[in-house]
């Protein structure tokens, strides 16, 4: 692990910011809109990837429920503009205008209670970020406290995912069922479907995904990362030296849960629908392979990897569904097997350790390679 | 509505809920020994309980093309082939791939389920994307009725039977013999059962592959209720999960109680309420339970 510590600070951000003007600039240029869209799509996955870096990679607890966060985050998005789409004009053919066509279609007669709070713009954006929070803070309060982790907290965050998914599967009049939630149009009178509102939906997406890594990359630089990482390889020897162990791993769990409602309401304004196949264990599963392959201590290289997973997956899904999920297996089994550190480590050991050690051949510097040896061990 | 009747619809609704508590605990069965044994978590455990039911399938076909005055006897010899395929396979996965990651167990997570999508495919592929069940021996269909009104399903009965068989067998099986022993020794204090000349990463492979078979042998049992398709084992993945760590992750008592509470808490809510809500409050109900006490039912007393 301490290769990834010896990465100096220098290198973190000319990284960061090749990954700024890949989305910013050669993206854009390169693929029309209907490819754009996807990417940002793509990326607003890369937001549960980076939540997974820092609960996963820097924390040690792995969680098979992110879906769970990113589909609350993403439903509570499509529910405001559900409403806002359901206006009594439009739906007057329904036998109760003015609520969600798929509740008319289930005899509901008036806007459930908890539908209200989403009329407002700003209780919807705040319900995006503290729903996903406060799910993740009860979860992982209750089982971090009782020093549970490991595969135990994957198992139940597993059970998480599917009792979210069998909810709204089976609450169909309040959450529109297998469906999900379609036809979403307009976001405050300003349509979302048109090509300049889906650019400018994809630079808003780029824009809290760079955010968010930042600010991911200041927690593990800080104190607070260096004990999560400490807390992954010896949790005694942290809590005996005083600190409360249990509090940081919710910390982080919590932020990374509000990172994947981000993304999940992201995803439906720049896809329009929301349904409960994101929130289940096999989308929750493979949000981890996305952070896995990209690497899972690498908060950019969690970004790569679900890039490349999902334009894999679209590609093959297209051109060779046989293969697709054999190649998903060989993922699975080879990112486990042969490359723990995913894309980021084989970055790291072929290309940056040899520009390093050209570097410090060239100085001659005898406390570089000092360092170096030092960082590799 | 007479007493007996009413009597009668009780039975039935006890039945119910006992057919279920037999499905769970076959379920969490192979599972219990794997992952409360030996530690690892195989998220591939649904389709090993698939490659029984596609055993079972197969057989039924080919005895019905090839043999087909065989129809009312088969099934048992299925049942052991499903056993075989499932142990061999256990076997091999446990050779290629489990062995390196004993000391990882949340990349054991990973990788088993590598295995698991790859598996589906292999499904889909070779047997075909639809879902099947196989021709059934007529005693393994109808109900049995001891008195007019009253109505036991005999394929409830036959799983309830072998649920009872296998479990007894494990049980046995652990407790007495020669392979127990090392096993226990093994979970117990494995350096020590290592420098007393037991071969513990050959007991690891024997018991990975026991508790496929056994899981083999749930998805044959399975068959005899439900339909089988490429992607029924993840159906079953996280309930067995959930039964195993309910009761306990080391005690195989404590996953024949909690399969038990389970299913009668189940059945008893759907009785009440629609299916999935019934559903959705069983599984909240062990999630919270598992939040109070993590350690599940019946925690073994062992320091660790």
């Amino acid at each position: 692990m301490s290769m990834f510590q010896a990465l100096n600070k220098r290198y973190q951000l000319i990284s960061l910011f090749i990954l700024a003007i890949l989305l910013v600039v050669v993206l854009p240029l390169l693929l029309d809109i209907f490819r754009l869209n996807l990417i940002g799509k793509y990326l607003s996955y890369a937001f549960v990837a980076v939540g997974l870096v820092m609960v996963w990679g820097y924390g040690g607890v792995l969680s098979l429920g992110q879906g769970v966060f990113f589909g609350l985050g993403g439903y509570a998005m499509a529910m405001f503009l559900k409403l806002e789409a359901s206006d009594p004009i439009t739906t007057k053919i329904q036998s109760t205008p003015g609520i969600p066509d798929f509740m008319d279609w289930n005899q509901i007669t008036a806007l459930p209670l908890m539908w209200h709070p989403f009329k407002s713009f700003s209780f919807s954006l705040f319900a995006v970020v503290a729903v996903p929070t406060l799910l993740a803070w009860i979860v992982s309060f209750a089982m971090f406290k009782r020093r549970v982790g490991g595969v135990y907290f994957a198992i139940i965050t597993q059970a998480v995912a599917l009792i979210l998914t069998v909810l709204i599967i089976g609450q169909q009049g309040y959450t529109g069922g297998v469906n999900g939630m379609t036809d979403l149009k307009t976001l405050l009178g300003w349509d979302t479907r048109t090509n300049g509102a889906k650019y400018i939906l994809y630079y808003v997406c780029v824009a809290l995904l760079i955010g968010s890594i930042l600010l991911c990359r200041w927690i593990q630089t800080s104190k607070a990362g260096t004990l999560l990482l400490a807390m992954r390889d010896k949790e005694d020897r942290v809590r005996f030296s005083g600190y409360d162990v249990a509090d940081f791993r919710i910390f982080t769990f919590c932020l990374a849960a509000a990172l994947s409602g981000i993304g999940g309401a992201l995803f439906t304004l720049q896809v329009g629908f929301m349904s409960p196949s994101f929130v289940g264990i096999v989308p929750s599963v493979e949000m981890v392979i996305f952070a896995a392959v990209g690497g899972r201590m690498s908060l950019i290289g969690a970004v790569y990897g679900t890039l490349i997973v999902n334009a894999g997956k679209s590609f093959f899904s297209e051109s060779f569904p046989d293969l697709w999920l054999f190649l998903m297996a060989g993922l699975f089994i080879g990112v486990t097997m042969a490359f723990p550190m995913g894309l980021a480590g084989l970055w790291e050991s072929f290309v940056v350790t040899r520009w390093e050690k050209y570097r410090s051949k060239a100085k001659g510097s005898q406390s570089d390679k000092a360092a170096l040896a030092g960082g590799l061990q | 509505m007479n007493f007996s009747e009413l009597l009668n619809i009780g039975l039935m609704q006890g039945f119910a809920g006992l057919s279920l508590f037999a499905v769970l605990l076959l379920m969490g069965l192979g599972l219990a020994i794997i992952f409360g044994q030996m530690g690892v978590i195989n998220m591939a455990h649904g389709e090993f309980m698939t490659i029984g039911a596609y055993t079972i399938y197969l057989s039924s076909h080919l005895t019905e093309l090839y043999a087909p005055g065989l129809k009312q006897i088969y099934f048992p010899f299925a049942v052991v082939l499903a056993f075989f395929f499932a142990f061999l396979l256990g076997w091999l996965v446990e050779w290629v791939l489990i062995r390196h990651l004993y000391k990882r167990a949340l990349d054991t997570l990973l990788a088993t389920w590598g295995i698991s999508l790859a598996m589906q495919q292999c499904f889909r592929t070779f047997i075909g994307p639809k879902e099947v069940s196989p021709n059934l021996p007529d005693w393994l269909l109808d109900a049995w009725a001891p008195v007019p009104g009253l109505d036991i399903p005999r394929n409830g009965l036959f799983v309830l039977a072998l649920t009872l068989f296998v479990t007894g067998a494990v049980l046995l099986a652990l407790s007495k013999s020669r392979w127990g022993l090392r096993v226990r020794a093994t979970v117990s204090n494995r350096m020590m059962a290592n420098a007393i000349g037991i071969d513990t990463s050959k007991t690891d492979r024997l018991t990975f592959a026991i508790g496929c078979g056994i899981a083999g042998m749930a998805g044959a049992a399975f068959t005899t209720i439900g339909s089988t398709g490429p992607t029924s084992g993840q159906l079953y993945i996280v309930d067995s999960f959930l039964v195993v760590t309910f009761g306990g992750a080391a005690s195989l008592l404590g996953t024949v109680v909690s399969a038990f509470g389970i299913a009668q808490t189940q059945s008893l809510a759907e009785f009440f309420l629609h299916g999935s809500m019934a559903k959705v409050l069983t599984l909240s109900l062990i999630v919270v339970i598992l939040m109070m006490r993590p350690q599940g039912l019946f925690a073994s007393k062992v320091r660790r």
